[in-house]
């Protein structure tokens, strides 16, 4: 539409713009409530971070606190649970993540060798299922059935022979048990996009196969797979993004005094920091590191991506 | 069609190893179930595995009758049915005009959103923006922060764009429909789909929210559902006229038990009975999303 001005009339190409947004002019009355929206919430706490470098109080606002540099940053590093944070954080992202990531490709590349469609979509509501059930529940669930005295998983060891486990109380192995309450949560309903994947693959990359005599792993192995690597590999870098980010409601939910050392991680002490103690600055400083990290390994794993083949984000 | 043996086992072996799936994702919440209609002692006890012992709905009876739980219920009843009408509206506003080939600045509308989605200002300083604005402990900031969601923006928008053929706009264009007519009468009424999934999507994040709760409100008659439950469930903070007419320390103690399975099956229920009839569009959804347009 642009691209067509005739170079010989510039100005017609700008006349041509203004034409066609008056002509669409309800287009862009539609989005003044969702830029509003994005400038409220998610723009103008942008330019807050500007408190991570400043000394903030609600009293003098974000203009008039003063400036300290990076003050607060050297505070975090320097602080005695740096060490302890930083690696709690990292470890349970790549727990998380080497649990978590081949699941549910492992489930869809199952799911679809299902020949009755009844049993494969009953599989699937059923897997989806724990999606649906909130954060909160979850974590009672989990505390609940691992509790020392009165929990089933504690009972079946007992009829085992063998004496009960204070999981939540020990913090070796807090790490396992948010790790697969995670798998058992979320592997069903992050099938459905390898899902997608494998419908979109080409029928006759399988006739031709079957016609060649491969077998049905081998089938799997080199049509299905290659089929949904470009989408795994987009959810893999994605997930690098957030490879310093573990979400905060989950911990928050199973974190208690006696799991603690395994289980402070970036986003529990943002919030103890920040909404708990008062510490603003300090808090907004340690979440914007967070966010810089997260950002950086992004951009480096994309890069990666780019380079060695041809699916990226970007 | 013939099978050979190899393929016999082959499906065999499939079919096994997902009824184990099965299993594994059930039998948690097969269990919540029994338990919460079994007797509390021998819930406790560990005599509960695979059916009911002494059937009785004595944990129901006192979820129902808990007055902190039934306002909460409330309270989130109604943050999910504003809070999902608002994200209905927003998504639509945002994800049409996005799907129009005649937009100008697309790029910059979509680059705006999707920085938002890598990028953010973090707990704090949104927190300080939510209080600059009043917004803290009232009803709104259960429902205005989270709007519009980033990645259901693109979802609708690339079930617009593929979903819609464009012949059919022509054609209103062609008659003189507006836009606003053109998406009220010929877009929305093919869109049923993606807009039933949203509600889904939309409402199940209403519905499970606690973070807002937990550090925008303060006063415990506006907390929604699953800020109760935290309290009770997870931090054990059972109010006494739950069970006070229980006689002894020791039964209540047992009670507590049951009424917590009890507690959770109430406020699960409305999703898991939701998402099925929505179920078969998902990968639908999923697969229009991801074609790039």
């Amino acid at each position: 539409m642009t691209g067509k001005a005739n170079p010989l009339k510039p100005r017609s190409h700008f006349s041509k713009l203004f034409m066609d947004i008056w002509t669409d002019r309800q287009l862009y009355y539609m989005l003044i409530p969702v830029i509003a929206y994005f400038v409220i919430f998610h723009y103008l706490p942008m330019y807050g971070i500007q408190i991570a470098f400043k000394d903030f109080s609600i009293r003098k606002g974000f203009a008039r606190s003063p400036w300290v540099g990076f003050k607060h940053f050297q505070a975090f590093f320097k602080s005695y649970y740096f060490g302890r944070v930083i690696g709690n954080t990292f470890f349970i992202s790549l727990y998380s993540l080497a649990a978590g990531f081949p699941a549910p490709i492992i489930l869809a590349l199952l799911m679809n060798e299902v020949r009755s469609n009844w049993y494969r979509r009953t599989v699937q509501t059923v897997t989806y299922a724990p999606y649906f059930i909130s954060m909160v529940v979850l974590c009672a669930m989990v505390t609940q059935f691992l509790s020392p005295n009165a929990g089933i998983v504690n009972k079946v060891l007992n009829l085992l022979g063998r004496d009960s486990i204070y999981f939540l109380g020990r913090s070796d192995m807090f790490y396992s048990v948010y790790v697969w309450s995670g798998v058992w949560q979320g592997t069903g309903w992050s099938s459905i996009i390898y899902m997608a994947a494998l419908t979109s693959i080409d029928p006759q990359l399988h006739e031709a196969a079957v016609m060649d005599g491969a077998s049905r792993l081998q089938r799997i192995w080199h049509i299905n797979i290659p089929g949904i690597l470009p989408t795994a590999i987009i959810l893999l870098i994605m997930n690098c993004g957030s490879i310093l980010s573990v979400g905060f409601e989950k911990i928050f939910l199973l974190q208690n005094d006696l799991n603690r050392s395994s289980s402070e991680v970036i986003s529990t002490l943002v919030y103890q920091q920040g909404l708990i103690q008062n510490n603003y600055s300090y808090s907004a400083a340690v979440g914007l590191f967070n966010s810089v990290i997260n950002c950086t390994m992004l951009v480096i794993v994309n890069t990666i991506a780019r380079k060695s083949g041809e699916t990226s984000l970007w | 069609m013939l099978l050979s043996k190899k393929d016999r086992i082959f499906d065999a072996i499939v079919i096994g190893i997902l009824f184990i799936v099965l299993l594994i994702v059930l039998y948690p919440l097969y269990f919540v179930v029994i338990a919460s209609v079994s007797e509390p002692i021998s819930v406790i006890s560990g005599k509960v595995f695979f059916k009911p012992v002494k059937f009785n709905l004595e944990a129901y009876r006192r979820v129902f009758q808990y007055k902190l739980v039934m306002k909460g219920y409330r309270n989130t009843l109604l943050y999910t049915v504003a809070g999902t009408s608002l994200n209905l509206v927003m998504t639509v506003l945002a994800a049409y005009p996005l799907s129009r080939r005649r937009l100008h600045g697309k790029m910059f509308f979509t680059g705006m959103m999707m920085v938002t989605m890598f990028f953010s200002g973090g707990l704090i300083p949104t927190y300080i923006m939510i209080r600059n604005l009043q917004l803290l402990d009232t009803f709104w900031v259960m429902i205005l922060p989270s709007a519009v969601s980033v990645w259901n923006v693109m979802l609708t928008r690339s079930f617009f764009i593929s979903g819609v053929p464009y012949e059919l706009e022509e054609a209103a264009r062609v008659d003189g429909a507006s836009h606003i007519t053109t998406l009220v009468r010929i877009i929305l009424p093919v869109s049923k789909a993606i807009l039933a999934v949203m509600v889904v999507f939309y409402a199940a994040a209403h519905w499970n929210n606690y973070f807002s709760g937990l550090i925008y409100l303060s006063t415990e008659s506006k907390y929604p559902l699953q800020l109760v439950l935290r309290a009770i469930l997870i931090m054990n903070q059972m109010k006494e006229d739950m069970i006070i007419d229980v006689g002894d320390t020791y039964s209540r103690q047992m009670l507590a038990e049951t009424l917590k399975y009890a507690l959770i099956v109430v406020a699960s229920v409305p999703l898991l009975i939701l998402y099925p009839f929505v179920q078969r569009y998902f990968v639908h959804g999923v697969m229009i999303g991801s074609v790039k347009g």
